[in-house]
């Protein structure tokens, strides 16, 4: 067993625990693994080429950047945030925890790329869960609108994750089904669909909850700064 | 008939775009990063059709191309385009348009979701309108197609300002918007090199085999930590799979197969949500939201991700011994 290759691993978790750019890190362990493993040069740069136009698709989000840049200029962040700020009822962990269960619920239908950091969560999510935050606590900081863009777009991975894997035709449940094909067992892919069922149930659970607690936090703050305005 | 492929050249086009506009700003390595990146969007059919027939020096300048654009990468500040419009014209903008503004952004999901649906049925004079391989993909790149046009139709602003305006975003993403596409292949190096057969090696050595709790959480917390190397789950289940569930768990201890691969998947995609190898989930969103720090999604994640993998893995010690 040749061990070397292994190196490019530790490229990885050294460039990224000093912080280093990403993309030379990346590139770099690709090329020490390729050539400790004994891969000649050309066939590396081929491996290298391929694979990477063969990942066109990740860049996909790119080409909503347009329509949502014109939006943004036309005031549609500045229109989501007024309108959750007329919106009786609509409070931060109903607007979040909604989210979750609309992206949990495609996503067990297969649709997971209805919904997204681009498609969904920059132009309409994340404002409107900023616009919720400050109808609890008019004075946010920058900390605080970061860590609720980031809730939102956690929120959005969250529900994806955990509701694609309830989905008999997408990728995890066929290559599990492929898996124990190849070694001999026998299984449909509804037997194995079904099983992600009760994780999926958790995961909700405990994302609406840490959502909740978020909420709950804010509001005990802007009850400080209510009393601190009374006394 | 709509294929993929339109939609890689319409990035293409983007992209060469994005880097036009830059030359004739003087930023010359934004410049040179999103025209080279443009080209090997543009001539990757080619690569790979030449690939397919056996002639290797299209793939190999791509890889040239690929450690060319690492160079560059360093090279680009986040640089603050000035905003094109100001709060106070904004704001007076949303007050005119109201909910008309919705309505192009929830076309890119709605569009996206009719194509997903229905469009393996739209055949017009005998072809198929939407070609099947990745129909919900092309789906997407239509939809923003068609919400750029409402979108400027709503604003009563020329689309070509639109674009102008994706030009300043993606400057502001900048090399982030890459690393999905670089840890992908990198993912694939990592498989012909052997790194997952050494793993899988080093772990057999380590491995407890005494207890089937103590193999179901070598399973488990070696599906979360296979993931955080490697960036996906589904490069990790082979591995863990061949090592420890099918020869200990599943023969030995007699676990329920289908339980043991659907959970342990699962463990894997808690793995996901905490690595920065993941980066189309966790670090292009924190770019897209304009975070400060990238790793700001991760955080945000970290206490869902292990009370999420606490409970699958009560759940599988309950569940797969029955």
């Amino acid at each position: 067993m040749n061990y070397w290759p292994l190196l490019g691993v530790a490229v990885i978790v050294v460039g990224f625990a000093l912080r280093f750019n990403a993309v030379p890190v990346v590139v770099c362990a690709a090329l020490l693994s390729g050539l400790l493993a004994g891969l000649p040069l050309p066939v590396l740069l081929a491996l290298l080429g391929k694979s990477f136009v063969s990942g066109r698709m990740l860049l996909l989000f790119v080409l909503t950047l347009p329509a949502i840049g014109l939006l943004e200029r036309a005031g549609l962040r500045e229109h989501a945030q007024r309108w959750m700020a007329r919106l009786q009822g609509m409070t931060l962990a109903r607007l979040l925890i909604g989210y979750l269960l609309l992206r949990q619920l495609l996503a067990m239908l297969g649709l997971t790329g209805v919904a997204g950091a681009a498609q969904t969560v920059r132009p309409l999510l994340a404002p409107m869960t900023e616009a919720a935050a400050e109808k609890i606590l008019p004075t946010l900081d920058d900390t605080d609108r970061d860590e609720l863009r980031a809730i939102a777009a956690a929120t959005d991975n969250i529900g994806r994750f955990f509701g694609e894997d309830v989905f008999i035709a997408l990728g995890a449940v066929l290559l599990i089904q492929g898996f124990y094909a190849q070694h001999g067992i026998a299984l449909t892919p509804l037997a194995i669909a079904l099983w992600a069922l009760p994780t999926a149930i958790a995961a909700f659970v405990i994302q609406s909850v840490r959502v909740w607690l978020v909420q709950r936090r804010l509001q005990r703050r802007a009850a400080r700064v209510r009393a601190g305005e009374a006394s | 008939m709509l294929r993929i492929e339109y939609a890689y050249w319409l990035i293409a086009a983007f992209l060469i775009y994005a880097g036009w506009r830059n030359l004739r700003d003087r930023h010359l390595w934004h410049a040179a990063f999103w025209l080279l990146l443009g080209v090997l969007f543009g001539g990757g059919d080619y690569v790979l059709a030449q690939q397919a027939a056996g002639n290797a020096l299209p793939a190999q300048l791509a890889g040239a191309g690929v450690i060319m654009l690492a160079l560059l990468a360093p090279r680009l500040r986040r640089q603050a385009h000035p905003e094109s419009s100001s709060p106070a014209q904004r704001l007076a903008s949303a007050i005119r348009l109201g909910h008309r503004l919705f309505v192009p952004a929830l076309l890119i999901p709605l569009v996206t979701l009719l194509v997903a649906l229905f469009g393996a049925y739209l055949v017009i004079a005998g072809h198929a309108v939407f070609a099947a391989p990745q129909m919900t993909l092309t789906g997407l790149a239509l939809a923003c197609v068609v919400a750029l046009f409402a979108a400027s139709r709503v604003a009563h602003v020329p689309m070509r300002e639109g674009v102008a305006e994706g030009r300043r975003l993606l400057d502001a993403i900048g090399w982030a918007a890459l690393l999905p596409l670089l840890l992908a292949a990198l993912g694939q190096v990592f498989t012909q090199s052997g790194v997952g057969a050494a793993i899988a090696g080093l772990a057999g050595m380590l491995l407890p085999t005494g207890s089937a709790l103590a193999c179901l959480l070598a399973f488990a917390l070696g599906m979360v930590l296979f993931t955080v190397i490697m960036g996906n789950a589904f490069a990790a289940f082979p591995v863990m799979m061949a090592g420890i569930g099918l020869p200990l768990l599943i023969r030995q201890y007699g676990a329920d197969p289908a339980i043991l691969g659907s959970m342990g998947m699962l463990c894997g995609y808690c793995g996901t949500l905490l690595t920065p190898m993941a980066a189309d989930f966790n670090l292009v969103p924190a770019a897209l939201l304009e975070l400060r720090s990238p790793y700001g999604v991760i955080r945000a994640q970290v206490g869902s991700a292990l009370a999420i993998l606490a409970t699958t893995i009560v759940l599988m010690w309950l569940l797969v011994f029955r």
